[in-house]
């Protein structure tokens, strides 16, 4: 991990907590990750319900939190700063988290931050890839967003419209009847069906200007699933191809928009092979480096927040307790960012 | 092709576009090339179908009274389209640079087109600052119909114009609210005061879409 010189002594603690995953991080103020905990709510049937997954966090919270101080060798005293997402997520999850935090930071007596969530996950993908200004293709169970900075923000150049990618191969995926198993999500599994498959049914590809929408890519796939008139591994393959050349394609208007030289492919979907081969296909036509986030970064994490409050502390920000209630349709471009010139 | 070699004056993701000659007159020819990155079936099937929409989009805007470049001609197999060479200013460039009232005037102005537009039928599809011209007598050209569609649904209207709002807040974020709120005006001057209160209620519904289940659920 690469980092400015000095201040490694200091560290903060990040906590992670907008949907399904509890995570605990911490990182030095010079950008090393000394710990990034994770414990995941698996729903025994359906999507996330955010009351069960902040139940999850609540009982886990205590737990995780003790496993990284473990892990990283440091003691509560320790730590100089708290951060926490405060936004965008799933009410009763973000909550738990900022109550965690906020109970942390008033019994240490160390400043507390809020991180915006979005930001986080950029943030934690210029770390760990070395990129310094992409854009930036973020793609997960909660969002579908290509963004870029300009003038002092993270700006939005395209967004889904409806669904997030992720969301529409999770629901597409339990209604094939596709499981999570030893360890891999059910997405994964729809990757690995895709590469079996090679008839492509003409499914609807939705791109508006760099908008995209997912929600009739959806209802078309299942239709056809449930007509059972075609192999699964076919439909897979369609699938994701639509899916996947739609995504490229707006990322492609983006980077010949803004001219920047990096792509940085993060979310849960990144871990996709073929997204990523395709992603990378437009950065090369561009002369762009092409940067994939590691998995345990790319992912919902503690790390990231810890990593974006340092961040974000060093440039004047706290966030006082009484301004630390939770954000639950806090936009990226909402988010002033002093740290990048 | 005339005695000029086509020059590439733009590489967009989805199409090149030069500047060339055909039958003695100045003329851009678009083109849609392979995408490496897709499938060459689906590759195939979305130039193609591009290639001949756009045209017939293009012709009816022109009908509807919005200008457009005349279409030339329409080469499928080569995904190429020939059409008229519109001389002139990207809006995208003129923006940031022009008085006030001279920007609000322009944003007036393409409101009114993206009006026509919509009371024909037609959805452009991706409403950017860089897909309008402005030639020297004034008019405003509006290019590149390749992601439009015919449609009089408030759903298609609604994020049209949402694009407009958010081309202006990502690439002129200093005066996006006041040139968007000019669009509207121009925009209520062609369709009638009911739509326009649907359009703009729409507008509102996309913007709070959100990406997180559960809020979507509770609405």
């Amino acid at each position: 991990m690469k980092g400015k010189k000095g201040d490694g002594g200091r560290y903060c603690l990040g906590i992670e907590s907008t949907a399904d995953d509890f995570g605990v991080g911490m990182s030095t103020f010079n950008g090393e990750v000394l710990v990034n905990v994770i414990s995941t709510y698996a729903a025994e049937e359906g999507g996330i319900h955010p009351r069960e997954a902040a139940r999850h966090h609540a009982e886990t919270a205590s737990k995780t939190l003790k496993e990284a101080f473990t892990k990283a060798e440091i003691k509560p005293g320790d730590l100089a700063l708290i951060a926490f997402s405060q936004g965008p997520g799933m009410g009763p999850c973000l909550r738990t988290g900022a109550t965690v935090a906020r109970a942390l930071a008033s019994y240490l007596n160390v400043p507390l931050v809020g991180v915006n969530h979005l930001v986080a996950h950029i943030e934690i993908g210029k770390l760990t890839t070395g990129a310094e200004d992409p854009v930036t293709l973020f793609v997960s169970g909660g969002s579908t967003i290509v963004s870029a900075f300009d003038a002092g923000r993270y700006r939005i150049f395209g967004e889904t419209l409806d669904i997030a990618v992720g969301n529409c191969i999770d629901v597409f995926a339990r209604e094939a009847g596709l499981r999570s198993r030893e360890g891999l999500p059910a997405a994964a599994t729809v990757e690995k069906l895709a590469g079996q498959g090679g008839k492509l049914f003409s499914l609807p590809y939705t791109v508006k200007g760099m908008d995209l929408s997912f929600s009739g890519l959806l209802t078309a796939t299942v239709r056809l699933l449930h007509e059972r008139k075609c192999r699964l591994e076919d439909l897979c393959h369609s699938f994701q191809e639509t899916a996947f050349s739609m995504l490229t394609e707006v990322t492609e208007r983006a980077l010949a928009h803004t001219e920047k030289k990096e792509v940085l492919l993060t979310g849960g979907v990144a871990a996709n092979k073929r997204l990523q081969s395709m992603i990378k296909a437009i950065a090369e036509e561009h002369y762009a480096k092409f940067c994939v986030v590691p998995k345990e970064f790319a992912l919902d994490n503690g790390a990231m927040i810890a990593w974006t409050g340092v961040l974000a502390y060093t440039h004047g920000t706290v966030t006082p307790i009484e301004r630390s209630f939770v954000k639950l349709r806090w936009r990226l471009d909402e988010v002033e960012i002093p740290w990048v010139k | 092709m005339g005695e000029m070699k086509p020059l590439l004056i733009k590489k967009g993701a989805e199409a090149s576009l030069y500047l060339a000659e055909w039958h003695d007159k100045k003329v851009i020819m678009k083109r849609r090339l392979p995408k490496k990155y897709r499938i060459s079936q689906l590759d195939e099937r979305i130039r193609s179908y591009r290639t001949i929409h756009e045209p017939q989009l293009m012709h009816e805007a022109r009908k509807a009274g919005v200008p457009t470049p005349i279409i030339f001609l329409v080469d499928v197999k080569q995904a190429t389209i020939i059409m008229e060479f519109i001389e002139g200013k990207l809006v995208k460039h003129l923006l940031d640079k022009v008085s006030e009232s001279k920007r609000l005037s322009l944003c007036v102005e393409i409101g009114e087109s993206i009006g026509r537009l919509h009371s024909s039928g037609i959805i452009h599809g991706d409403l950017t600052t860089s897909n309008m011209i402005q030639t020297s007598e004034g008019k405003i050209f509006l290019v590149d119909f390749g992601l439009g569609e015919k449609s009089k649904e408030l759903e298609a209207r609604g994020v049209d114009l949402h694009l407009m709002k958010r081309a202006l807040q990502s690439t002129h974020f200093r005066f996006a609210e006041g040139c968007f709120n000019a669009v509207v005006k121009g925009y209520s001057k062609i369709l009638d005061g009911e739509t326009v209160k649907n359009v703009l209620a729409k507008i509102e519904e996309i913007g709070r879409r959100g990406r997180y289940v559960s809020e979507r659920k509770r609405r």
